[in-house]
C-alpha cells in the first residue's frame, strides 16, 4: 500500500534541547494512525513537522512524495490546502460565527459563489451534527461542540490528510465517543488519511488502524491496536493500563525524603 | 570584584544585543506587513471592519477628551490673554494649539491606550489560543489576513480621530470663551480664520497624526504578534504597547515639530 506520509530518521531540537531523536514512521493512504506517548514526548512537534511549521534538524518528512522542509512558502501553502488540522482546543476564530468558521477556507481559497459556500458549509456542519448551531458564536458552544465545529472546519476542503492534536482532551464521555466516531467515519467517507496524536488510549485504540508509541523522542513500539493491548513491553503496559508506577516513576527525581526533611542530620 | 564587573558588562551586552535584535525583528515584521498588504486592498471590507473597531469605537473617548481639552484651553488662554488686552485672540490660541500639537498628540495617546492595547490583546490571545497557527495551517497568511487590515484600519482612523479631536476642541474653546465668558463671537472666529494656515498648520497636523498612526499601529501589532502565548505574556505585551507607543509619540512629535515649525 502506498504511503501518504513518510518520516525518515527525523531529529529535531528546540535550541539545544533535543525533542525528537531519529524517528521513522509511515502512514499509509486511507488509514487512521495514532501517535501516542506521554505529554512532552514530541508528538505535537511531529505534527508541526508534517505540517511544515517546523523544519527537522536531520532527516526528512515526505507528504505525497514531497519533502516538506524543501518546499518554498508558496508550495508549502499549496500543500497545506490539502491538509486539515484539528487543534487541541479547536482554535476556532472567536470573532466569527460557527458558519463563518467552517466557510473560512472556502472563502479564502475558492471562487465559489456564496450560495454554494452556504450549501457546502451546512453539509459539513450536518456531518458533525451541528447544522442547527450554524448561527452560534464559539463562546456559545460547549467544549465538545467546539471540537466538532473545528472538525467540520478541518475537513471543509476535503483534505487528503487530516491531523488531530489531542482531539479527546477535556471532553466528557459522550463527546469523546462522538469525536472518536466522527474521526473514523469522516476519514472513510472522504477517502482521507488521518494522524491522531493523543494519550487517550482506550478511545483511540477503538478507532485507529495502527499505533506508534513514543517516549523521550523515539518510537518505542508500534503495531495494530491488538498488538498494543497485548504488549508486554513495560512502558506500553504501564501506559495502556494506566499503572501508577513502572518505567515512568511516580516520584519526580530529587533528593531523598529523609535528606529533604533534615532527618539524616538529626540522626547523625 | 572583577568577576562582578564582568558579569554586569555581560548582562549589559546581552541586553543591548537583545534590544537591537528585537528592533531588527520588528523592522522585518513591519516590512512583511507592507509587502503583504495586497489582501487589505483587494478585500477592503476587512479594512473597513478594522476602521470600525479602531476608529468608530474610539470616537466617544476622543470627543469627550477633545471637548474638555478645548474647554481648558479656552479658560487658560482667556486668563492669560486678557491680561494683555487680547482676549479675542483666544480662538487663535485654541485652534493653533489643537491643530499643531494637542490634536494629533493627545488623540494618538488616547488611540494607543484604547485601540492599540486592544489590537495587542486581540492578536496576543489569537496566538495563545492557536488561532494564528490554525490560520497558517489553513494556508492563509496571518500577516496578510489579520495584521495587514488592522494596520491600514489604524492608519486611516488616526488622522480622522485627530481631526475630530481638534474640531471638538475648538468647539469646547468656543463654549467657554464665547458662550460662558462673553468674548466677541466675530473676533473669536475671524482671528482664528486669519491665523490658522491650511498648509502650515492643518496639513502639518495631519502629517503628524499619520506618522503617529503608523507608529502606534505598528507597535501594537508587533507586540501582539510577538507576545508569549500565555496570560502573563499577553498582559506584558499590552503594557509594552501603551508605554512604547506613548514614548514614540512624544519623541516623534518633537522631531516633527522641529522639522515643520522651525522659524515659522
Amino acid at each position: 500500500m502506498e504511503n501518504l506520509v513518510e518520516i525518515k530518521d527525523v531529529s529535531f531540537a528546540y535550541d539545544v534541547r533535543p525533542v525528537l531523536k531519529g524517528i521513522n514512521m509511515v502512514v499509509p493512504r486511507g488509514k487512521v494512525v495514532s501517535i501516542m506517548g506521554l505529554s512532552g514526548c514530541g508528538k505535537t512537534t511531529l505534527l508541526r513537522l508534517i505540517g511544515g511549521s517546523l523544519k527537522p534538524t536531520r532527516g526528512e518528512v515526505r507528504v505525497a512524495g514531497q519533502a516538506i522542509h524543501e518546499l518554498g512558502r508558496q508550495e508549502l501553502y499549496e500543500m497545506r490546502r490539502k491538509m486539515g488540522m484539528l487543534f487541541q482546543f479547536g482554535a476556532l476564530f472567536t470573532d466569527m460565527s460557527t458558519f463563518d468558521n467552517v466557510a473560512f477556507q472556502m472563502r479564502e481559497h475558492t471562487d465559489l459563489p456564496e450560495s454554494m459556500i452556504r450549501d457546502l458549509t451546512l453539509m459539513k456542519l450536518d456531518a458533525v451534527g451541528l447544522r442547527g448551531a450554524h448561527h452560534l458564536m464559539p463562546s456559545e458552544l460547549s467544549g465538545g461542540m467546539a471540537r466538532r465545529v473545528a472538525l467540520a472546519r478541518a475537513v471543509a476542503l476535503d483534505p487528503m490528510l487530516i491531523m488531530y492534536d489531542e482531539p479527546f482532551a477535556g471532553l466528557d464521555p459522550i463527546s469523546l465517543s462522538v469525536i472518536g466516531d466522527l474521526i473514523r467515519h469522516l476519514n472513510d467517507a472522504l477517502g482521507a488519511t488521518s494522524i491522531v496524536v493523543t494519550h487517550d488510549v482506550q478511545e483511540s485504540l477503538k478507532i485507529v488502524d495502527y499505533v506508534y508509541f513514543m517516549a523521550e523522542g523515539v518510537v518505542v513500539t508500534h503495531g495494530t491496536p491488538e498488538d498494543i493491548r497485548n504488549s508486554k513491553a513495560p512502558f506500553v503496559h504501564q501506559f495502556v493500563w494506566g499503572e501508577m508506577d513502572g518505567p515512568v516513576p511516580f516520584h519526580y527525581s530529587g533528593a531523598g525524603i529523609a535528606q529533604e526533611l533534615g532527618l539524616e542530620r538529626a540522626h547523625a | 570584584m572583577l568577576d562582578g564587573v564582568a558579569a554586569l558588562l555581560r548582562r549589559l551586552g546581552r541586553q543591548c544585543i537583545g534590544a537591537v535584535w528585537r528592533l531588527g525583528y520588528a523592522s522585518r515584521f513591519f516590512l512583511f506587513v507592507l509587502l503583504r498588504s495586497g489582501t487589505s486592498f483587494r478585500r477592503f471590507r476587512l479594512v473597513i471592519k478594522e476602521i470600525y473597531f479602531a476608529g468608530v469605537l474610539s470616537l466617544i473617548i476622543i470627543i469627550v477628551s477633545g471637548l474638555f481639552v478645548g474647554m481648558v484651553l479656552g479658560l487658560q488662554g482667556y486668563e492669560t490673554l486678557q491680561k494683555y488686552g487680547s482676549a479675542e485672540a483666544v480662538g487663535t490660541l485654541v485652534a493653533l494649539s489643537l491643530t499643531r500639537e494637542l490634536g494629533p498628540v493627545v488623540a494618538a495617546l488616547l488611540f494607543a491606550s484604547r485601540a492599540g492595547s486592544a489590537m495587542t490583546a486581540e492578536i496576543g490571545l489569537m496566538k495563545a489560543t492557536e488561532q494564528i497557527s490554525a490560520m497558517e495551517m489553513m494556508a492563509v497568511d496571518p500577516i496578510a489576513r489579520v495584521v495587514g487590515p488592522r494596520f491600514w484600519g489604524g492608519l486611516i482612523s488616526m488622522p480622522l480621530l485627530a481631526a475630530m479631536f481638534s474640531a471638538v476642541g475648538v468647539f469646547g474653546g468656543y463654549l467657554i470663551a464665547v458662550v460662558l465668558i462673553g468674548v466677541d463671537q466675530g473676533a473669536f472666529w475671524s482671528q482664528m480664520q486669519g491665523a490658522v494656515d491650511f498648509r502650515n498648520d492643518i496639513i502639518n497636523g495631519v502629517i503628524k497624526s499619520v506618522v503617529f498612526g503608523v507608529a502606534v499601529t505598528a507597535i501594537a501589532l508587533f507586540e501582539g504578534y510577538d507576545a508569549p502565548p500565555t496570560a502573563e505574556g499577553v498582559s506584558r505585551a499590552t503594557t509594552r504597547t501603551v508605554v512604547t507607543s506613548s514614548l514614540a509619540i512624544l519623541g516623534l512629535d518633537f522631531v516633527l515639530t522641529a522639522l515643520m515649525f522651525r522659524g515659522a
